[in-house]
């Protein structure tokens, strides 16, 4: 009998039985906290989800698309690793070959077009291939008619790609446009954390922008901001709470009601 | 070859300028003495001139770099007034104020008029501290937002310059929205569908030089940058050391030859021995050609011809395996 109960909690359980929150310190029952989505119930810290949890809690189904899109190390870049040895450590430790999943999910009856960025793999940056996979599930989602909806984690820039990784921002950039231009809903989701190229390429250009609570959303990382102007930040700077009061977004959207919000946007545009 | 005593060289250029100055001791003990050494004067100077020729062909990319940010190098402003006959600037982004550190309006090249817009840095502190170092904010990307859109609404070819650090990282620029002016300006630019051309003249610094560089033709100065990254930011995140830019600079593959080899250039614009800022007026001439040249050659494709061509050269952007 307790064995039984033990096997089930190992198995649901991942990481232990109890995990600390680092915004409040507050030790939390894991399995409460995967119950309450990963949000921890003293403070409201939004957990990292993976991409499959991410895919679980938003879509009734899923369906990837393009996964034979792999990345190659074109300039040999080497800094304190080989970029091809990288790659295989952020494989192995994510089980993904690439920084992106796209494929068409579905909530009740609508087909949406969606792309989850994963910062588990080399900090969801975006190199050659998360560009490639954005252009075609974008281009999917005009030719089909699909609302487009994109998760961004990102760190930015692949810079092990070079300029080849920079060249992904006009790429991505261009095909949203388009996009958008042909009369797709384009809902661009942000989550903790999502910087640089990213920012500062697709992930702004949505007809609607959401951010999970308490994501640092912003074009330079904080320390970059803080070295060059010697002076200490202000309070929540950069957090999505800041930018809703900047302008720079939507809403902030609780991630126990992202999925009904994104059901019933997706709705309210005639899809 | 004019080599000017008081100006600032770069290392490389040490042991160029001492052989210059043997030259000229040469010319003074002849002068003084009355001794013929101009068989010695002349070889000497063929001397230098080879090894000036050597030195450059054989740069590290941290070594152009450093030409690319030479404080002598010419600016946007100065390929401006230097290739066309007459131009206006206009200003102000109408939304917040006028950034200095990007500059534009509508000039007038061999009679036809086009839209014009770059980076600018300054050449001292006073200026550069006035143009922020080249570092534009979010008004400055709204401001070339403006210029575009004026482009092609009165179907003007659009020609910008490209010479800064990157966006400016500050809290002003975060409040108002430096990610979404950069994409925004992004996406525009490669909507457009009058006839582009963007010229890497220094440092193409990352996500805030692509924002005004998403042209039908992109083309680069020999010794300017175009990186995802500063070498020195790479090193220090990537080398967990800021010392190792100059391998950070190799690895990112960051010169106009580089570039050209991945297919992310089109074209490089030679620049005279030891950088363009040894001899502006043949820098400019060569601007001027390349200006010319390319309005022309897009000017002959019809509006939807150049579209299609822009989208595809956009969507072939980045290298990958299928399986
Ligand atoms: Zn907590």
């Amino acid at each position: 009998m307790l064995e039984k109960f033990f096997n089930v909690k190992k198995r649901d359980i991942p990481g232990g039985l109890w995990t600390k929150c680092p915004s409040c310190n507050n030790a939390i029952y894991t399995r409460e906290l995967n119950d309450n989505l990963k949000v921890c119930h003293h403070c409201n810290y939004h957990f990292r989800l993976t991409v499959q949890e991410r895919i679980d809690i938003t879509f009734d189904s899923f369906n990837e698309m393009f996964s034979g899109i792999l990345p190659v190390d074109s300039l040999n870049f080497v800094d304190t690793m080989p970029y091809s040895d990288r790659l295989k450590e952020a494989s192995s430790k994510t089980g993904k070959e690439e920084a992106i999943l796209v494929g068409i999910g579905t909530i009740a009856d609508k087909q949406i077009a969606a792309g989850i960025i994963d910062f588990d793999f080399v900090g969801g940056s975006m190199g050659s291939v998360v560009g490639e996979k954005i252009f075609r599930i974008t281009n999917y989602a005009r030719e089909n008619k699909f609302p487009l909806v994109l998760f961004s984690s990102s760190g930015g820039a692949r810079m092990q790609e070079g300029m080849l990784s920079l060249m992904q921002m006009a790429k991505t950039s261009m095909v949203v446009g388009k996009y958008k231009e042909m009369g797709g809903l384009y809902i661009s989701v942000l989550l903790h954390p999502t910087t640089g190229g990213v920012s500062a390429s697709f992930a702004t250009l949505g007809d609607i922008i959401v951010a999970e609570p308490g994501a640092l959303i912003g074009f330079a990382g904080p320390r970059v901001i803080e070295q060059t102007i010697r002076q200490k930040l202000p309070q929540g700077f950069q957090r999505s709470e800041y930018l809703l009061e900047h302008g720079m977004i939507d809403s902030v959207v609780e991630r126990k009601t992202l999925k009904e919000t994104l059901k019933k946007l997706v709705t309210w545009h005639g899809y | 070859m004019a080599i000017d005593k008081n100006e600032q060289y770069i290392d490389f250029e040490k042991p160029i300028v001492e052989l210059y100055n043997k030259i000229e001791e040469l010319k003074r003990a002849s002068a003084e003495t009355g001794e013929d050494m101009n068989g010695e004067i002349e070889a000497l100077q063929q001397r230098v001139e080879n090894l000036y020729r050597v030195t450059m062909k054989d740069l590290t990319p941290y070594q152009r770099l450093q030409i690319a940010r030479h404080p002598k190098r010419p600016t946007t402003m100065d390929l401006i007034s230097g290739v066309f006959e007459d131009w206006f600037e206009m200003r102000g982004d109408r939304l917040y104020r006028d950034d200095p550190a990007i500059i534009g309006g509508i000039a007038k090249l061999s009679g036809i008029s086009v839209v014009v817009l770059g980076h600018q840095k300054g050449n001292d502190t006073k200026s550069n501290v006035y143009r922020n170092f080249g570092m534009p904010y979010p008004e400055g990307y709204r401001k070339a937002m403006r210029l575009m859109r004026h482009a092609q609404k009165f179907n003007l070819p659009l020609i910008t310059f490209i010479d800064t650090p990157g966006a400016y990282p500050g809290i002003e620029a975060e409040e108002r929205g430096q990610s979404n002016a950069i994409a925004e300006s992004i996406c525009l630019m490669s909507s457009l569908s009058v006839p582009s051309l963007a010229i890497v003249i220094g440092e193409g610094g990352s996500g805030g030089a692509l924002a005004i560089s998403v042209a039908d033709r992109i083309a680069m100065f020999e010794n300017s940058v175009y990186s995802v990254i500063s070498p020195e930011g790479c090193a220090s995140i990537l080398f967990r050391d800021a010392k190792f830019a100059n391998e950070a600079a190799c690895a990112l593959k960051m010169t106009s030859y580089d570039l050209l080899g991945l297919d992310i250039i089109d074209e490089i614009i030679e620049e005279p021995l030891g950088g363009a800022h040894r001899d502006k007026e043949l820098t400019i001439l060569k601007v001027k050609e390349c200006i010319q040249r390319n309005i022309k050659n897009l000017t002959n494709l019809s509006e939807e011809e150049r579209k299609i061509a822009k989208w595809k050269k956009y969507a072939s952007m980045g290298k990958y395996s299928s399986k």
